[in-house]
């Protein structure tokens, strides 16, 4: 066995694995394994049994059956600590950082190196520290800069350094590049290469489909927590991988519905706010999605943030079916019909540990209110009902805390939310961040019946995609302004790309 | 077929967890009540009830408060001291003339406008509720002082002391008024708007605000109610005595908050807890206090006893919660 193992070069082998919780099969009687020295991306749709294998792996979990073999060797009873020692070091998407101290410190957090005399060598720290991000191309950076300085794609590094300074053979990233701009996800592909190399074997796991062919070596695909499929990746096209991940034919992932030609619904004039918004005019017409491109720090949160008076801009006009408005908080512009759902679900969308049904009316309690101006059970029950039908939110009952649902499930209850209050605009907020291919689809599908509605929508994205594929018109901004607005029948990624980057 | 079984199975098992759960810190009290009665049978004796009642309608009362402030995420620790001032007040204007009632709308009043001072200073200034109310604790304590030259106010008549001291249907007053307290907050929790709004602006207060909720209004609101509440409490400790003491209320923010703990209400996880909890909790902690008395414990180590009781009974909720998550 050891012999067959080391010969194939696999470092990491799980056979067999299954997991129950009470009444469910998170995973049954799957096999993955790590080839050393290559990037292996895990795939499958959220609840495909992708987390619930990662802690496996990690020691979080036991397994209620299978074996793991780490070089070739069987491994038992895992704990987190165990399997840092032996080197499975794992990347959460949540840092593990102290910001308050500098990279060196965080890099040998827990085994600060000392002199003689017990104290602390900060020389020593930060030398070794130079090594390391000199190993990863990161010569540019000083270690004793403090982490709270750096921004997340840096944070994420120093995560990475500190795993590879632990002599990590295998690295677990998930979803590493969620919060990347573009050029730093070519910082961070450069790293994974260079560690590749350096003979370190990665799980990679990620949304974006885009970025396996560019950074990954061989997949394997988990769907209902069963082992699909695995093998190298330049044997496979995209669609052979969604087909494999949904387990259908997805004919069209990007379903379109023209809209028609209506009035403008919304008008923005001139807006600016200091150096984040600058002179932005547009309009959105009734029952059109409007797109919304622009690069990480372009300014688009902020433009919704002004429109739905979260945050107040210097100057400029808002006009709102004809006359003027003034909207100086999101109550403002609830009662005004304009709903904004935010870019991270988790951080301020939802309310992990309330239920479903309190996280669906919490915008539009006044519906849900008895005759006596109460609230009615009742009616609350119902209403909530409607809308998990509607949207197909797949929950175990109302009073499920939103934070058992999968990503996609919780964007819906999100979207409820506001379809709650019966919005006349949604601004959407990158809606299908962090969720799987079919999830994607079903939001794509909402909006397009929003639109039928009459709805109008201004829909914020960085999935170029997504962007080409739903939007009626496209505006791009860059550096707080709109840098292009272009039709759908015009529209291509190169041009997007090119006022993206402020280029005429 | 098969799957929907399995899942009414499954939803089975979680509803009676859940209630498991939920009655868990009703189960903790009736244990204790149990072993206490064994130990001493007095304890099961009407008039032991009753006092036991009493005496946590006083702690029940403020706690029931605090749980507004710690479902947002605050904490209010300037309750005893709110406590003295406004009974003092209270026990000022009846001796001055003044109608009791007059006096009590007056004292309440004015409990309620401190603890709007400190929703103000709080959600205005965005200082941590930590150091707002302990600043107002040691603030409004020394104000008592001033007020009263370290003197206490006594003789306030019957009609006021029968507040504290009588009987409605063979019940105390203080307990009536505790559970009038409790139903009405179990009403405003389950059944209005602002309930769910504190809810909302504990579980996550960016959200509450991009859903439309006035945040800081909600903030400033629940440590009137905490103020509001202190005073109620201060006001039957004022009229069972027939006495208003500037020292009243020392140190009672920590039974109060050791009450909502107790009672499920997460100080690291905001919106998470009930009213329902809170008076098990703070039901609990009477409990103990008596049977302290009952089984002849020195006072020196009642305290001790006390804290410990208390640290096992909030341990033993986190053992169990893990076991259910």
């Amino acid at each position: 066995m050891e012999e067959k193992a080391s010969r194939e070069g696999y470092i990491l082998q799980a056979s067999g694995i299954s997991k129950f919780f009470p009444g469910v099969a998170a995973l049954k009687k799957v096999d993955f394994r790590l080839r050393r020295g290559t990037v292996h991306a895990l795939l499958g749709e959220n609840g495909a049994g992708k987390s619930t294998l990662i802690k496996i792996l990690s020691g979080v979990y036991p397994p209620s059956e299978g074996e793991i073999l780490f070089e070739g060797r069987p491994i038992e009873n895992l704990d987190p600590l165990k399997t840092r020692k032996i080197g499975i070091a794992v990347i959460h998407q949540e840092l593990n950082l102290v910001p308050e101290m500098s990279i060196a410190e965080n890099i040998f957090i827990g085994r600060e190196q000392t002199n003689r005399f017990g104290i602390i060598d900060y020389a020593e720290m930060n030398e070794k520290s130079r090594m390391l991000l000199a190993r990863l191309g990161l010569d540019d950076i000083d270690p004793r800069t403090k982490v709270s300085d750096l921004s997340i794609a840096y944070q994420q590094m120093v995560e990475i350094l500190k795993a590879v300074s632990l002599d990590a053979a295998v690295l677990i990233m998930d979803e590493p590049t969620d919060v990347l701009t573009e050029k730093e996800v070519k910082r961070l592909f450069a790293i994974i290469k260079n560690l590749r190399d350096d003979g370190k074997s990665i799980i990679y796991i990620t949304h974006k489909l885009d970025e396996l062919q560019e950074i990954c070596d061989e997949y394997t695909i988990l769907r209902d927590g069963q082992f699909v499929a695995s093998g190298l990746l330049e044997d496979v096209s995209k669609q052979d991988i969604i087909n494999l991940m949904v387990g259908r034919e997805l004919t069209d992932q990007y379903p379109y519905a023209p809209c028609s030609d209506g009035p403008a619904f919304l008008k923005v004039e001139h807006l600016s706010q200091g150096r984040i918004l600058n002179d932005i005019s547009f309009e959105v017409r009734k029952g059109e999605v409007l797109g919304l491109f622009g690069l990480v720090g372009s300014g688009r949160t902020e433009l919704a943030k002004a429109l739905i008076g979260a945050s107040k801009p210097d100057s400029g006009r808002i006009v709102l079916n004809g006359s003027d408005i003034s909207i100086r908080s999101p109550r403002d512009a609830i009662r005004n019909d304009i709903f904004y759902t935010t870019e991270n679900r988790k951080k301020d969308g939802a309310f992990l540990y309330l239920s479903v049904a309190f996280n669906t009316t919490i915008s539009a309690l006044g519906s849900v209110l008895s005759n006596a101006r109460l609230i009615s059970s009742r009616k609350e029950k119902d209403s909530v009902d409607q809308k998990i039908d509607e949207l197909g939110i797949k929950t175990p009952s109302q009073s499920a805390e939103i934070r058992n649902l999968s990503g996609g499930n919780q964007q819906k209850v999100i979207l409820a939310r506001g379809l709650m209050i019966n919005p006349k605009l949604m601004i959407l907020d990158e809606p299908t961040r962090g969720i799987d291919v079919g999830a994607k689809t079903e939001i794509y599908q909402i909006i397009n019946h929003l639109k039928k509605e009459g709805v109008s929508i201004i829909m914020i994205s960085s999935e170029m995609p997504e962007i080409l594929g739903i939007s009626d018109r496209i505006l791009v901004m860059y550096q707080g302004r709109i840098s292009g607005e272009v039709s759908r029948e015009n529209a291509s990624e190169s041009l997007i790309m090119r006022y993206a980057f402020g280029e005429k | 077929m098969n799957i929907q079984h399995d899942t009414v199975l499954v939803n089975r098992n979680r509803r009676a967890a859940d209630l498991a759960l939920r009655f868990k810190s009703l189960l903790i009290l009736l244990c204790l009540c149990l072993i206490v009665s064994i130990l001493n049978p007095r304890f099961l004796t009407m008039t032991n009830i009753m006092n036991v009642a009493r005496q946590t309608s006083i702690n029940a009362v403020i706690a029931m408060g605090m749980m507004f402030v710690i479902l947002t995420g605050g904490i209010d620790l300037s309750v005893g001291s709110v406590l003295a001032f406004s009974s003092c007040i209270a026990g000022a204007l009846i001796q001055s003339g003044c109608n009791y009632i007059v006096a009590m709308l007056a004292s309440l009043a004015v409990g309620a406008l401190i603890g709007l001072i400190n929703g103000a200073v709080i959600s205005r200034l965005s200082l941590a509720p930590f150091i707002v109310t302990l600043s107002s604790m040691s603030i409004f304590r020394g104000l008592t002082l001033v007020f009263t030259g370290g003197m206490p106010i006594s003789g306030l008549g019957d009609d006021f002391s029968s507040v504290g001291a009588g009987y409605f249907l063979g019940i105390p007053n203080p307990v009536i008024i505790m559970i009038i307290v409790f139903l009405v907050i179990l009403f405003v929790t389950n059944k209005t708007k602002y309930g769910r709004h504190v809810y909302a602006l504990g579980g996550n207060e960016e959200a509450a605000r991009l859903s439309g909720i006035r945040t800081s209004l909600v903030k400033m609101s629940v440590y009137a109610i905490s103020g509001f509440l202190s005073a109620l409490s201060g006001l039957i400790v004022a009229a069972r005595l027939s006495s208003a003491q500037p020292d009243a209320g020392t140190s009672y923010e920590m039974d109060a908050i050791a009450a909502v703990v107790i009672g499920g209400v997460s100080m690291s996880i905001g919106g998470k807890g009930s009213v329902s909890g809170v008076i098990v909790g703070a039901l609990i902690i009477g409990v103990i206090n008596n049977a302290l008395n009952l089984l002849n414990i020195s006072p020196f180590w009642q305290q001790a006893v006390r804290g410990l009781v208390i640290l096992f009974a909030v341990v033993l909720d986190r053992i169990t919660s893990k076991k259910t998550a």
